[in-house]
């Protein structure tokens, strides 16, 4: 067991009386594939604003490769190789995809003609390839889910954050998606996903949190995750794992 | 294709460079320089809200800076011009790096952004025009002293030389900004500001350094005004028609592009130049303000139908890989 990248301990984040995250702590691997999964408003993009610095936590603390990153600003952690990509899309719409992908090609690489190519190699490795030149505003949706993984990864981060990059895909898509997704962690770089996609969530984690109404309610491997009782509950409602089991048990 | 851009800068300089030697009127070389003065004031605009997406309403605070650093240290210090000329653009700069500090650190975007630069720059003026160190209402006057040491040209055409060397000057380096990472940065903040944040652009240190660019540019075009005409006063310096001219040049040329300022700058004034004279000719008589109808009509019309500016319109024509659809 390698030391973990990511310590996140018991954020909390309120919003005026809403609290959106309740004293949440978990652990990132390094050089693992982990999901945080978990009902609609359980708290998970509120999580990662929280990890990317958007947000400042209420209480509570993040630990980057072992230093206290809650301060730092987002650009900073970002510098420090935390990369993130937003679940509403947002491209640079007046730009190329070129041009969108080497502005994250720009915090490691100071030349355009660097960044520019190092652009071109990473549209090519998420399939945007053909569409370099094309200004982002003409990309369809998964054309601009690519970009927003495109641009995160341009930064060369070690730690990087998927809220639902895989949402909305379909079939052949996700087929093109999620082996993109393993080379990336196969190079070296720490994946923390949100997602809702369960088949993709269950072939590619290993690891899985599950947070539900702000706390984390149940961690583990996806097989063990699944079969929590907690868990059923959380996404089925109340009193569902008991109502499986004896549907089971009547099947059986 | 790398060099056809600094070339065709290139060939606009020696174009512009050669009008003197055929338009030798004095009102052609009047408007030529005064439209010089313009386009680099504008060209400062440009690089801020064109590139930046940080719309200021009041270029006026750092044009009236450079002008009156430069009247103020010649008149009250008896520094030299040439001397005078790149302390007063210091002086602009630094008067944009604060100004940027106090807006961009209280987080102001959009409207508020335009409305506080607006305030800056009539703060300025009501204190110029108070001021007895300024000259107060009366203005500042510089001494008529011609010669080359003092900045003051027997052959009109050398100011404008002046001039047409800094416009260059500001093209190359708005074009240097937009092929550098800073520039990159500057446009993903226009676009973006979060989505450029999370790539590790540190969106405050960008934009100080867009206003502070765009402050000395401005700054540098209130100094050659100041010698020009040698005299000025708190609504020539600090009044509100300097900051609507240099929005509305790169807006009708083209925001966000090299050449929009010149463009939009030479448009402007000289639709507005020939209406005066037209209209003049046609009535008998003089019709102040025509020229501010015909910004208006060029400003609806640039809006309604060229949104990207003339520039814009050039652009569908050319073969690019960019074209399509937008």
């Amino acid at each position: 067991m390698t030391a973990p990248i990511l310590k996140v301990l018991a954020v909390t984040k309120t919003f005026g009386g809403l609290m959106a995250v309740k004293a949440a702590s978990f652990d990132v691997a390094e050089g693992s594939i982990t999901g945080l999964i978990g009902p609609n408003g359980a708290g998970k993009t509120t999580m990662f604003a929280v990890i990317a610095g958007f947000e400042a936590p209420t209480k509570g603390s993040v630990h980057y490769q072992g230093t206290d990153v809650t301060g730092l600003d987002v650009h900073r952690r970002a510098a420090l190789g935390i990369a993130q990509t937003f679940q509403i899309v947002q491209p640079f719409a007046g730009l190329t995809v070129r041009e969108n992908i080497a502005v994250g090609a720009y915090l490691r690489h100071r030349e355009r003609e660097r960044a520019h190519e190092e652009a071109a190699k990473v549209a090519a490795l998420v399939g945007l390839a053909p569409a370099l030149d094309q200004s982002a505003s003409e990309l369809t949706v998964v054309g601009r889910k690519r970009l927003e993984l495109a641009r995160a990864l341009a930064t060369e981060p070690k730690l990087l954050l998927l809220d639902e990059v895989l949402a909305g895909l379909n079939p052949s898509e996700l087929r093109h998606m999620v082996p993109v997704i393993r080379a990336i962690q196969e190079s070296g770089v720490t994946i923390l996903m949100v997602e809702h996609v369960m088949q993709a969530v269950m072939s590619l984690c290993q690891h899985i949190h599950v947070l539900a109404e702000g706390q984390i309610i149940a961690r583990g491997s996806p097989s063990t995750v699944s079969r929590d009782a907690r868990v059923i509950e959380a996404y089925l409602g109340h009193g569902a794992a008991q109502r499986l089991k004896v549907a089971g048990g009547a099947d059986a | 294709m790398r060099w056809a851009s600094w070339l065709s800068i290139g060939v606009v300089a020696a174009v512009l460079a050669a009008f003197p030697l055929f338009m030798t009127s004095n009102l052609a070389l009047n408007f030529i320089t005064f439209a010089g003065i313009i386009t680099l004031a504008a060209q400062g605009w440009n690089i801020l809200a064109g590139y930046g997406g940080q719309f200021s309403f009041g270029h006026a605070a750092f044009f009236g800076t450079g002008a009156y650093a430069m009247a103020l240290l010649q008149v009250r210090l008896g520094l030299n011009p040439w001397l005078a000329l790149p302390a007063a653009i210091a002086i602009g700069g630094v008067v944009g790096f604060v100004i940027g500090a106090l807006t961009f650190r209280a987080r102001l975007r959009g409207s508020y952004f335009a409305l506080v630069t607006l305030a800056f720059a009539e703060v300025l003026r009501i204190l110029t025009n108070a001021s007895s160190f300024t000259g107060g209402a009366a203005g500042v006057l510089i001494p008529l002293r011609v010669g080359i040491d003092n900045m003051q040209f027997q052959d009109k055409r050398a100011l404008y030389w002046l001039v047409l060397a800094f416009v260059v000057g500001a093209l190359l380096l708005t074009h240097a900004i937009a092929r550098s990472r800073f520039g990159a940065y500057l446009v993903a903040v226009r676009e973006n500001e979060d989505a450029a944040r999370a790539l590790g652009v540190d969106t405050l240190a960008v934009k100080l350094k867009a206003i502070t660019v765009s402050a000395m540019l401005t700054a540098a075009a209130g100094c050659l005004y100041t010698q020009k005409f040698l005299y000025l006063d708190a609504g020539i310096g600090f009044g509100p028609w300097i900051s609507i001219d240099a929005l509305l040049a790169p807006i009708v040329g083209g925001r966000g592009t090299v050449f929009g300022p010149l463009v939009g700058a030479g448009a402007l004034l000289g639709f507005g130049e020939a209406s005066k004279i037209l209209l003049a000719n046609l009535t008998g008589g003089a019709a102040p303000g025509i020229d501010l109808v015909v910004f208006g009509v060029l400003l609806i019309l640039s809006v309604a139908f060229a949104p990207q500016g003339l520039m814009g319109l050039v652009r569908p024509f050319r073969s690019s890989p960019k074209g399509g659809t937008q």
